[in-house]
C-alpha cells in the first residue's frame, strides 16, 4: 500500500560524477515489491522547492528494512537532497507505479536488461529479483562518459555487463544499441530504463519481442490526480495513460514514445 | 454544534474544506489515501461536452514555491463522468461541486443541463477562468459583459446554485465580480492560477510544451487573499477562496480576507493527506484563538466591530 513516511537516512554516498546513492530507513520499505516503482521525495520541508521528485528504486532490502535510491543532481531539490547526512529525516510517498512484470521472463530463460545513464538504477533491483527466479540477466549499461559510470561491479555480480560511453572514454564507445548489436545479445525479454530516444531505438529495433520500457516524465502528483505525465496510447486522439500511475513500465507499443 | 460547518447556496458543508478542481481527478486517486467523506465538498475536474486529451507534454514546471502547469482541461467527456464518475462518487457522504468548461457557449450550457441534474451534484462551478485552451476558457472571464451573459445563460439551465471561477488574470477583479453577481451567480470561486511562464536556460525555449502555464501554490497566496479581500467587500454573494492554501493558519487567513468556505489545490499533491490534515487541525486552530464558530472569522480584516482588524486597501 502506498504511505507517507519520514524516513531516516542511513547512508549516503557520491558514486559517480553529480550521481548519489541515498540509502533509507523506514517501515515504508515493506510496501516496495516491485523493481521499476518508485519514490516521490520531498527534499525541505519547506514549500520551496515545493514539489516532490519522483525517484527510482534501486534496492529494496526488506531484512533490515532499507531502501536504496540512486539520483544525479540536477536542480534545487537534488541539490538540497545531497546534503542529508545519516541520522536525517526524509520525507517519502510511496511505493508509486507499476514495476516490470518478472513473470515476462521464463524461468531458465535470458533477460536483457539496457539502462542509459540516470535511467540504470532501477535495473538493479530488476536484476536481483530475475536472479533469484533462476533467470540469466545481461546487462548494457550506456553513460555519457567515463565519470558518470556507476554500479558496473554490482551489475557484473549478477551476469554478463557491458558498459558503453557516449564519449568512448570508458567501455565501448557509443550507444547501448551498438553494443547489442556488435555482441549480437539474444534474450527473451528486454528491460530498459533510460531517455526517451534509447528507449524509442530499443522499441524500434525490436519490433513484436517482449521489450519492457520504463518511462520518465515531468510529474507533478506522482499518484495519478494531476494529468501532468500524461502519454498517447497508439491509434487514438483522446486515449492516454499516465506514466505515474499507469506506468512508470509499459510494454514496447502500449505507448506513444 | 458543528463550529466547522458552513452553509453555502446548495451547499451544507460540515466543514470549509475541499479540494480544488483540477488537482484531485474525480477523487479515485485520493480514495486510496482516506475516507473522502471527511471533506466539506470535492470540486471535480473541468468537464467539458466531448473527451479532451489536452495539451502536449511538458506540462508542469516548478517555480519557487509554486509550479505552472498547463494541462488543457484534460478530461473523460461529459458521457463519461455521468456514467462512471459521478456514480462512483456517491458512496461518499460529500456534496459534489461540478467544474464546468466549454469552447463555445453551447458547450459551456449543455453540459450545464446535464451535470447539474446528476443527484449528487449540489453546485456548478463555472469554469471561465482556465488559461491553457486555446478557445474558451478564460477568454470567456476577462471581459465583464461576456462572463455576465454567460453566467446568464448557464443559470437559466442549471439545476443547482452556480459558482463562477474568476481569473485573477484581469484589470479590476471588482468589476468582474460585480458583472457576475448581478447575472446572477449564486457565489465566486476564487482565484484560478495566474498566468506564467518559464524558460529552460539550456535550450533558450519555453519548459511547458504550451508555453505559457498556470501559476499556483504558495506563491500566488498574497494575490488571493487580496483578491478576496477587495470583492468580498464589494459583493453580497459568498466566496469560495483558494490559491496557496496549505495549512489551517492559511485557512483562517482566506476567511479573515472575506471567504466563507476554502479550496486546497497544488498542496494536494505535495500531501495526499492536506486535507483531512487541515481539517483534524481547524479546531485546535480556532480555541487557540478564542473563537467560537468559524463563520465568525468571514470578512474580519475588513469588517468593524470589536475584532476589527485596522487595514487598508
Amino acid at each position: 500500500m502506498i504511505g507517507r513516511e519520514r524516513m531516516t537516512v542511513a547512508s549516503q554516498r557520491l558514486i559517480a560524477e553529480r550521481t548519489y546513492e541515498l540509502t533509507l530507513s523506514g517501515r515504508l520499505v515493506q510496501e516496495m515489491k516491485q523493481p521499476g516503482q518508485f519514490v516521490h521525495v520531498k527534499a525541505a520541508a519547506s514549500a520551496d522547492p515545493l514539489l516532490r521528485r519522483p525517484l527510482s528504486l534501486c534496492h529494496i532490502d526488506h531484512k533490515q528494512g532499507q531502501c536504496t535510491i540512486i539520483y544525479r543532481q540536477e536542480g534545487k531539490g537534488t541539490a538540497l537532497l545531497t546534503q542529508k547526512q545519516p541520522g536525517d529525516v526524509v520525507d517519502v510517498l510511496g511505493p508509486l507505479g507499476n514495476g516490470f512484470p518478472l513473470e515476462a521472463a521464463p524461468a531458465g530463460g535470458r533477460a536483457l536488461l539496457v539502462g542509459g545513464g540516470i535511467g540504470v538504477p532501477p535495473l538493479y533491483e530488476l536484476a536481483k529479483q530475475l536472479t533469484k527466479r533462476g533467470v540469466e540477466v545481461v546487462s548494457v549499461l550506456g553513460f555519457q562518459t567515463k565519470a558518470a559510470v556507476f554500479y558496473e561491479q554490482e551489475f557484473a555480480s549478477f551476469g554478463e555487463t557491458y558498459v558503453a560511453t557516449d564519449d568512448g572514454s570508458y567501455g565501448t564507445a557509443g550507444r547501448v544499441t551498438d553494443v547489442i548489436e556488435a555482441r549480437s545479445l539474444e534474450f527473451d525479454v528486454l528491460y530498459a530504463c533510460g531517455p526517451k530516444p534509447m528507449l524509442r531505438a530499443l522499441a524500434e529495433r525490436f519490433p513484436n519481442r517482449p521489450v519492457y520500457l520504463s518511462l520518465e516524465e515531468r510529474m507533478g502528483c506522482g499518484v495519478g490526480a494531476c494529468f501532468a505525465c500524461v502519454c498517447h496510447v497508439p491509434g487514438s486522439e483522446t486515449a492516454y495513460k499516465k506514466v505515474c500511475s499507469d506506468g512508470p513500465v509499459f510494454r514496447a507499443g502500449e505507448v506513444v514514445l | 454544534m458543528n463550529r466547522l460547518a458552513v452553509e453555502l447556496p446548495g451547499l451544507s458543508l460540515k466543514n470549509p474544506i475541499m479540494p480544488a478542481s483540477g488537482c484531485f481527478g474525480f477523487g479515485r486517486e485520493y480514495a486510496k489515501f482516506y475516507d473522502l467523506s471527511v471533506l466539506g465538498a470535492i470540486m471535480i475536474k473541468a468537464t467539458t461536452k466531448e473527451p479532451r486529451f489536452g495539451n502536449p507534454t511538458p506540462r508542469v514546471a516548478e517555480t519557487p514555491a509554486g509550479m505552472l502547469n498547463a494541462i488543457g482541461l484534460q478530461n473523460p467527456g461529459l458521457d463519461k463522468v455521468l456514467a462512471e464518475e459521478l456514480p462512483w462518487l456517491e458512496q461518499f457522504d460529500v456534496p459534489i461541486i461540478a467544474n464546468i468548461a466549454g469552447s463555445t457557449v453551447e458547450e459551456y450550457v449543455e453540459v450545464a443541463e446535464a451535470i447539474s441534474k446528476a443527484p449528487n451534484v449540489h453546485a456548478l462551478e463555472l469554469n471561465i477562468s482556465c488559461p491553457n485552451v486555446k478557445k474558451g476558457g478564460i477568454a470567456f472571464g476577462t471581459v465583464p459583459d461576456v462572463a455576465a451573459e454567460l453566467t446568464r445563460l448557464v443559470k437559466e439551465v442549471s439545476a443547482v446554485p452556480v459558482y463562477v471561477k474568476l481569473s485573477p488574470n484581469v484589470t479590476d477583479i471588482v468589476a468582474m465580480a460585480k458583472a457576475i453577481e448581478q447575472a446572477g451567480a449564486d457565489g465566486l470561486t476564487m482565484i484560478n492560477t495566474l498566468v506564467g511562464m518559464r524558460i529552460d536556460i539550456k535550450t533558450g525555449r519555453p519548459i511547458l510544451a504550451n508555453g505559457t502555464g498556470g501559476l499556483s501554490g504558495p506563491a500566488v497566496k498574497p494575490i488571493a487573499i487580496r483578491m478576496i479581500y477587495e470583492v468580498s467587500q464589494a459583493v453580497s454573494i459568498p466566496i469560495i477562496g483558494m490559491g496557496g492554501v496549505q495549512s489551517a493558519e492559511d485557512v483562517l487567513e482566506f476567511f479573515y480576507a472575506g471567504a466563507s468556505a476554502v479550496a486546497v489545490g497544488t498542496a494536494n499533491f505535495v500531501d495526499p493527506f492536506v486535507c483531512p490534515t487541515i481539517i483534524a487541525e481547524l479546531p485546535a486552530l480556532l480555541d487557540g484563538l478564542g473563537i467560537g464558530h468559524i463563520s465568525e472569522c468571514i470578512g474580519r480584516s475588513w469588517k468593524t466591530g470589536a475584532h476589527a482588524v485596522h487595514c487598508r486597501a
